[in-house]
């Protein structure tokens, strides 16, 4: 059964290397081209998607699924992680582990408040303690790596707490599923 | 993936033939936001001293630049906050030499000195000579009388020696006003963020972009000899050290080992670069000897070990680290031993900057969720908080102690301001469009 869920994720995963490839966005020579429209959807209609299947690619597309929730937020100046993002953290380990080709970069990032470079610090302290989650969790080192943007790549502008919360965040990012 | 453009502005450096090829892609590049730095005044000490700089003759052939040297000198001295220079319509005689001087109506002026000067061709024909004096009007003295040869087109750099040797005599401090000032602007957002390391006069002339990414661009410093400044770039998604030469334009990354490459800072014989690095998993302060490439860590904590600051003489270093639970400045020598704390105020204390004569450390203070510039006197242990804003940032020292300028925020923006270490004297930086931050003070120019 296991076997059979891994040559059905290989199959897809294959399909999804094929699509990526035709995908012009990583390739610094070409102008950015319109996203090709869908042609899985009625692929996903007849096929059943169990969103709780974390070895499934598609899940990571699957607005039900937790492995489409990417991004897990902070307290001020922590690095801790908040009970409420287990779930999330342990669905993408094991996404990672189930799929050996998937590749992770986990972006840290922290509020305006405090200096640039110990913000850079902060900022990997985060990915790092997501990095930890995932290894705790059967991940390999190899497939994750952190990367800190400090307080350089808020996602909101205002200097008020709600712009801070969601800039305290990790987020992953996956550039190989 | 990444757009990488890098500009190097040609009158920032001599041509060489080895740039051409940059500067034909620079051109084809967008125009640039050149926009300049407006410096204004917002306090002075009460009873700065009056003096008049009165108008230097022109006796050259080559024609005259649309600024005068005095009046570069006037607003350099005014905006120092130490002097109040008198307007030009107001004084009544416009002498350029010393003999040509009437004390007695200058002493009706209340004007306790007196700059009088000329502009002449240098022996050879081909520079110019600014010839000045500074008078004392009460004894009718001459405090001293200088030359200065100049290149034709240095006229602006040559007023602001004149300004630093007439600020000098009467302060007792060397000027900076012969220096530069670096800076990041970012315009932009989303897709259409870039960032720009720029290179200004001190007093905000002369822009000229260094290096444009569109990526962030942080942590600017320069080299003792202001030839050339390191900085962080994340141009290819990581961050590295790079270390930028302003005249040759050529550029070298110094430090892009796995994890953060960052908070480049010189020593002061131009022989190391201390950064921090978490290649080792960890954010740890190091030496790079520039020479040899050989990287020594100096400091070894689980914690954050960032910021590192030298002192004036190289032998210590100053960091910012939260070994203790939160960030604060700590000293170490610059082998890595002996590591003490500094700051002892405060919830958060980072990012310092030491000033010249080693007296004195500016800092990020953060206090009940504000973050100001403070300035630690090292030789009374006081704290003292300079700044008003929630999210003042960046302090760097003049290189002659007499200011420290920040970034800080207005109206949303940031913009960069500049207090005085007594807090007496302050100004404000804007540019018309763009945030400002991280400013850096170039070393005195020899």
């Amino acid at each position: 059964m296991k076997t059979a869920v891994r040559i059905f994720a290989l199959v897809l995963l294959a399909a999804l290397v094929a699509a990526c490839a035709r995908d012009t966005r990583d390739d610094p020579e070409m102008e950015p081209a319109e996203p090709e429209p869908r042609t899985e959807r009625e692929d996903v209609e007849t096929e059943r998607l169990d969103p709780r299947d974390f070895t499934n690619p598609r899940n990571l597309e699957n607005p039900d699924s937790l492995l489409s929730e990417r991004t897990i937020y902070f307290e001020f100046d922590r690095a801790n992680i908040r009970s409420e993002y287990v779930e999330i953290l342990e669905a993408h380990a094991a996404y990672v582990r189930a799929n050996s080709s998937a590749r992770v970069i986990l972006e840290g990032h922290t509020d305006e408040r405090g200096s640039r470079e110990y913000n850079l610090g902060l900022g990997e302290r985060r990915g790092n303690s997501v990095l930890d989650f995932l290894t705790a969790n059967d991940v390999a080192s190899r497939q994750v790596e952190v990367v800190s943007y400090g307080e350089e790549r808020p996602v909101c502008r205002a200097s008020n707490e709600e712009c801070w919360e969601r800039n305290r965040r990790v987020e992953i990012e996956y550039t190989a599923r | 993936m990444f757009f990488q453009e890098k500009l190097f502005s040609s009158s920032v450096m001599k041509v060489s033939r080895r740039s051409v090829a940059i500067l034909v892609v620079a051109m084809l590049l967008p125009v640039l936001a050149h926009a300049q730095l407006r410096i204004e005044i917002v306090d002075g000490v009460e009873g700065a001293l009056p003096i008049a700089v009165a108008p230097f003759a022109w006796e050259s052939d080559i024609p005259e630049s649309a600024t005068t040297v005095s009046e570069i000198v006037s607003a350099n001295l005014a905006r120092s906050g130490l002097f109040e220079p008198m307007d030009e319509s107001d004084m009544i005689d416009h002498p350029s030499h010393p003999r040509e001087v009437a004390f007695g109506s200058w002493r009706l002026l209340q004007v306790d000195n007196l700059v009088v000067g000329r502009v002449t061709d240098s022996a050879d024909g081909e520079n110019l000579e600014i010839e000045f004096h500074l008078l004392d009007v009460h004894t009718g003295r001459i405090l001293f009388s200088r030359s200065l040869p100049i290149g034709p087109g240095d006229l602006r750099f040559g007023a602001h020696r004149v300004s630093d040797a007439v600020y000098e005599e009467l302060t007792g401090t060397p000027g900076a006003f012969a220096t530069r000032i670096a800076y990041v602007v970012v315009t932009g957002e989303g897709d259409d963020e870039m960032f720009e390391l720029v290179v200004a006069d001190a007093d905000g002339h002369n822009p000229q972009t260094v290096v444009r990414n569109r990526q962030p661009i942080l942590s600017p410093a320069w080299s003792p000899d202001s030839t050339k400044l390191a900085y962080v770039s994340f141009a290819t998604g990581r961050s590295n050290v790079i270390v930028q030469d302003l005249y040759t334009g050529q550029n070298e990354v110094v430090a892009s080992s796995p994890g953060i490459n960052g908070a480049p800072a010189w020593s002061p014989d131009g022989t190391r670069l201390a950064v921090s690095l978490s290649r080792t998993g960890n954010l740890e302060v190091y030496s790079l000897d520039l020479e040899s490439d050989r990287l020594t860590q100096l400091t070894q904590h689980w914690a954050i070990d960032t910021e590192p600051a030298w002192s004036a003489d190289g032998r210590h270093i100053y960091f910012t680290s939260d070994r203790g639970g939160r960030a604060q400045i700590y000293r170490m020598d610059a082998n890595g031993d002996n590591v003490e704390r500094v700051s002892t105020e405060g919830r958060y204390n980072a990012r310092a900057s030491v000033d010249p004569q080693g007296r004195y450390v500016a800092m990020v203070h953060g206090e009940a969720g504000e973050f100001r510039i403070a300035v630690l006197d090292r030789e009374r242990d006081q704290l003292r908080v300079l700044s008003s804003g929630r999210l003042d940032e960046s302090p760097s020292f003049a290189p002659n102690g007499s200011m420290i300028l920040y970034a800080t925020r207005e109206e949303g923006r940031s913009v960069l301001a500049a207090v005085s270490a007594d807090g007496r004297v302050r100004q404000r930086l804007v540019l018309s469009e763009g945030d400002v931050r991280e400013p850096a003070w170039s070393p005195l120019v020899q």
